[in-house]
């Protein structure tokens, strides 16, 4: 991607960064710190985890209540509460050398963090793609629930084959995302009503809207005392790839498809490159004879869209036990999604590497959870983490006495709500 | 909004364009509104059999001077109470109000048309308004500390969208310090700090590692639901003595809490409700009457021009934040001990993103996020109340209602919404 070098270039040679060019980000975002800051912050996000999980572990404190007696329990206390969550942390995500007896034994994990990163690229690139046209989408769990509840509908009313009923479901997915996230570039368009305020209003908005639809004659399932929405048919699922006993679906070809997508409307498409336009400089976009309005709308309904398809494989995947709608039916990947974006810096393949490290992060946490004992709940706090020592590279070069190119590297420059 | 350093260009003449219109889009709202009130409220079957609506104004057993029940009929009440909001819209697109009789107006019609709501809502049952109001308040009071927390943040010039995590922050700690010493006041003072810590994380990450703010404020949201989800799995789950019930007593206030339906709402709350009163009263008079106030309102305004006063910028924005958190901190105090409620994940439950809601509904000033925040509070009320009445609307609508409001505001048909010129804008020296 040749463009991306450019601003590598200004920041290396000390060009103070302009204040005020949040637009900016998106390039400065893939120009960013080298990846060792990206290395050293996973490193130190996990040290973070790990102190955390020495402070809650009874021994290890118990032990450290008699520290200067005998320092060596203590120590060893800690490093076995450590060593025995990462390494189920390990085996959860990649390889688990305990029960790999058959080949799908051994493929097991590493299917599990596919399954797991599957939603998350296309979140990443939702995000990712709204950052490039200069736009922060906040809205993602609003999206994604709208997506979902569209997809439902679909794919318990629709009695057909499944040649039929799977895209249809989908594109319903696809639909209600987009028309929930391009109401928000067209009032920004409009009325200039900031996209983080309205974004972050519509989510609330729809999680209410869901709560209520999951508990009303048309969704909920009558047979479940919970209130659930009725499942969806079996022919609008999407099918396993290897076999039943693997949770990997269709849905990551679709995600794969989805990269495909964002890299040729960001890098050949003449609407990418009125996006990226719009996003770098609104102005100089303005006097090209561009629409700045039609710009912003059309990111948010792309990135809407595919936040959607984050619902549709959330409702038609096999991460979903019964194919139906709950109320945490979003589980928080809305959010998710834009550290994944951050991590990978706002382009395409970028997300996936960051989807895939969140995604067995997921998986792995979930057997951290089963084996070792130690709440999931760690991998939000390590993730939350990795993207904030990754925004801040002169913090993580300090730590580790690095000597890099400066401060003004960050690249993550602010407009205000006005802006 | 007292003063506008920078007026902005485009979206100023925007919506002064808009405003010439406006008064038709409004006024036929606030028309068609009551007209639907009308056909729903005063015409409706629910109020249909000359059903009486009452509404009492005692709580149960309490003390004090009563007042006797008020029962209307409810369909001629209804009926009314629409036509009024009928005419105010009329009015508002005939004599194209503006100013104080502009604001009467509106408050006029949204007075009514909740009462008539209320009365078709209570036909043929009976509502206890004092209670309604009560839970307003308790609703309405994690709201109001998070938006002052919002209102020193912002207004200093670094926007905060993780009021949210702060609470949290602020709920934990001050649960887990108040059961492991068993003193509610170590819970409190720790709750505070709780959220002050994150409030210095935001400062530090924000102007000295000038990391993009609603980014950061997203992140350090997701940091705290998850260092307080794990430390809550990991310690209080197993051991419910780190996650106590308790709660400060009520402190009636001689006199005044012995007063109808205000006495036992206002007068009669815990030692967080009082310090929540007394810290809108600091905020407000310190960022109008004070010097800190002007400096602060300065450096959000225009940090380069403050700075070339002397006024050291940064550092205002960091005392400015960590005070906010420290206010919000004591907002998740009120979630758990403040409400006699033990820890839970999650238990914030975007309370932190109303609050935001309501600083901006509020324009970013201190009185008038209070008002947003009680207006959303007494939705949530009328929510939780409207339940055992059996109404035919979910509720799932009416608490909607703040961010559908929140989102009318900021399309500017509520009038135009500013924040302060340099929010969210990290400032450095050339």
């Amino acid at each position: 991607m040749s463009e991306q070098a450019a601003p590598v270039k200004d920041t290396a040679t000390g060009e103070p960064p302009r204040p005020g060019r949040f637009r900016r980000l998106a390039a400065q975002i893939a120009a960013g710190p080298p990846w060792v800051v990206t290395v050293l912050s996973i490193l130190l996000a996990m040290l973070v985890g790990a102190v955390l999980i020495i402070a809650s572990d009874q021994e290890a404190t118990a032990a450290f209540g008699y520290f200067f007696a005998r320092p060596g329990d203590s120590i060893s206390a800690s490093w076995d509460a450590v060593s025995t969550a990462y390494q189920a942390l390990l085996r959860g995500a990649i390889f688990n050398p305990d029960s790999a007896s058959t080949v799908t034994d051994a493929l097991r994990p590493i299917s599990e963090t596919l399954t797991e990163a599957t939603p998350l690229i296309f979140g990443g690139l939702a995000v990712g793609l709204a950052f490039r046209a200069g736009l922060f989408n906040i809205g993602g769990q609003g999206q994604l629930i709208m997506g979902a509840i569209a997809t439902t509908w679909v794919g318990f009313t629709l009695d057909a084959p499944a040649v039929i009923a799977l895209p249809a479901a989908i594109l319903a997915g696809l639909g209600g995302g987009a028309l929930y996230g391009g109401l928000v570039g067209w009032l920004k368009a409009r009325t200039g009503a900031h996209e983080v305020i309205v974004t972050i209003m519509l989510n609330y908005v729809a999680f209410l809207l869901l709560g209520y639809l999951i508990g009303s004659e048309a969704f909920r399932d009558p047979d479940n005392p919970q209130p659930v929405s009725k499942p969806v048919n079996e022919a609008a699922r999407l099918p396993h790839l290897f076999g039943d006993s693997l949770r990997v679906n269709a849905g990551l070809l679709l995600a794969l498809a989805a990269v495909v997508f964002a890299w040729w409307l960001l890098n050949r498409s003449t609407l990418g490159f009125q996006l990226r336009t719009v996003g770098a400089n609104p102005n100089a976009a303005r006097t090209a004879g561009m629409s700045v309005g039609y710009g912003q709308t059309m990111a948010m309904l792309i990135s809407g869209g595919l936040m959607g398809l984050v619902g549709v494989s959330q409702v038609l995947g096999t991460a979903n036990a019964n194919n139906a709608l709950t109320q945490q039916i979003d589980a928080g990947l809305g959010f998710t999604a834009i550290t994944v974006a951050l991590l990978g810096r706002a382009s395409p393949v970028g997300t996936v590497a960051a989807a895939l490290l969140f995604g067995a992060l997921q998986a792995g946490g979930r057997e951290m959870q089963a084996a070792a004992g130690v709440s999931i709940e760690i991998v939000t706090v390590i993730q939350a983490l990795i993207v904030l020592f990754v925004a801040a590279p002169a913090l993580v070069r300090g730590i580790f006495r690095l000597r890099g190119e400066g401060e003004g590297s960050t690249g993550l420059l602010a407009k205000g709500w006005n802006g | 909004m007292s003063d506008t350093l920078t007026p902005s260009a485009g979206p100023a003449a925007a919506t002064a364009a808009a405003t010439d219109r406006g008064h038709w889009y409004v006024g036929g709202a606030m028309t068609l509104a009551g007209l639907y009130g009308l056909w729903a409220f005063g015409l409706g079957s629910r109020t249909d059999d000359g059903a009486q609506a009452t509404f009492s104004w005692n709580l149960v057993g309490g003390q004090g001077l009563q007042v006797p029940d008020l029962t209307v009929p409810a369909a001629p009440t209804a009926i009314v109470l629409s036509l009024v909001c009928v005419a105010v819209g009329l009015l508002r697109i005939a004599l194209r109000l503006t100013g104080r009789r502009r604001v009467a107006a509106t408050t006029v019609h949204l007075v009514a048309f909740v009462a008539a709501f209320l009365v078709w809502a209570t036909a043929g049952h009976s509502l206890n308004f004092t209670s309604v109001l009560n839970a307003t308040v308790l609703a309405a009071t994690p709201l109001i500390l998070g938006a002052l927390c919002g209102v020193l943040c912002e207004r200093s010039g670094v926007i905060n969208v993780a009021i949210e995590g702060q609470f949290l922050v602020g709920a934990f700690a001050a649960a887990f310090f108040a059961s492991i010493t068993d003193s509610l006041w170590v819970g409190l003072v720790a709750g505070c700090l709780g959220g002050g810590l994150l409030g210095a994380m935001l400062a530090v990450f924000a102007n000295r590692y000038l990391v993009q703010q609603v980014v950061l404020g997203v992140v350090i949201n997701l940091f705290a639901a998850g260092l307080t989800g794990f430390l809550y799995e990991r310690l209080m789950q197993t051991n419910p003595e780190y996650n106590k019930t308790m709660t400060f007593g009520a402190i009636d206030i001689p006199l005044l809490s012995d007063l109808p339906v205000i006495g036992p709402v206002l007068f009669g709350q815990n030692i967080v409700f009082y310090l929540m009163i007394v810290l809108i009263a600091v905020v407000q008079i310190g960022l109008f009457h004070t010097r800190w106030g002007l400096r602060t309102r300065a450096v959000g305004e225009h940090p380069t021009a403050a700075d070339t006063v002397g006024i050291r910028v940064v550092g205002m924005r960091y005392c400015n934040v960590i005070l906010g958190g420290l206010i919000a901190g004591l907002g998740g105090v009120w979630l758990t001990i403040g409400l006699n409620i033990t820890f839970n994940k999650n238990m914030a439950a975007g309370q932190g993103f109303i609050a935001l809601a309501a600083l901006i509904f509020g324009r970013w000033s201190p009185l008038g996020a209070v008002s947003a925040a009680l207006l959303f509070g007494f939705a949530g009320g009328v929510s939780v109340s409207l339940q055992p009445l059996e109404t035919p609307v979910p509720t799932a609508f009416l608490s909607m209602t703040p961010y559908l409001a929140t989102i009318f505001a900021v399309a500017g048909l509520v009038g135009a919404v500013r924040a302060p010129a340099a929010d969210g804008i990290p400032y450095t020296k050339r």
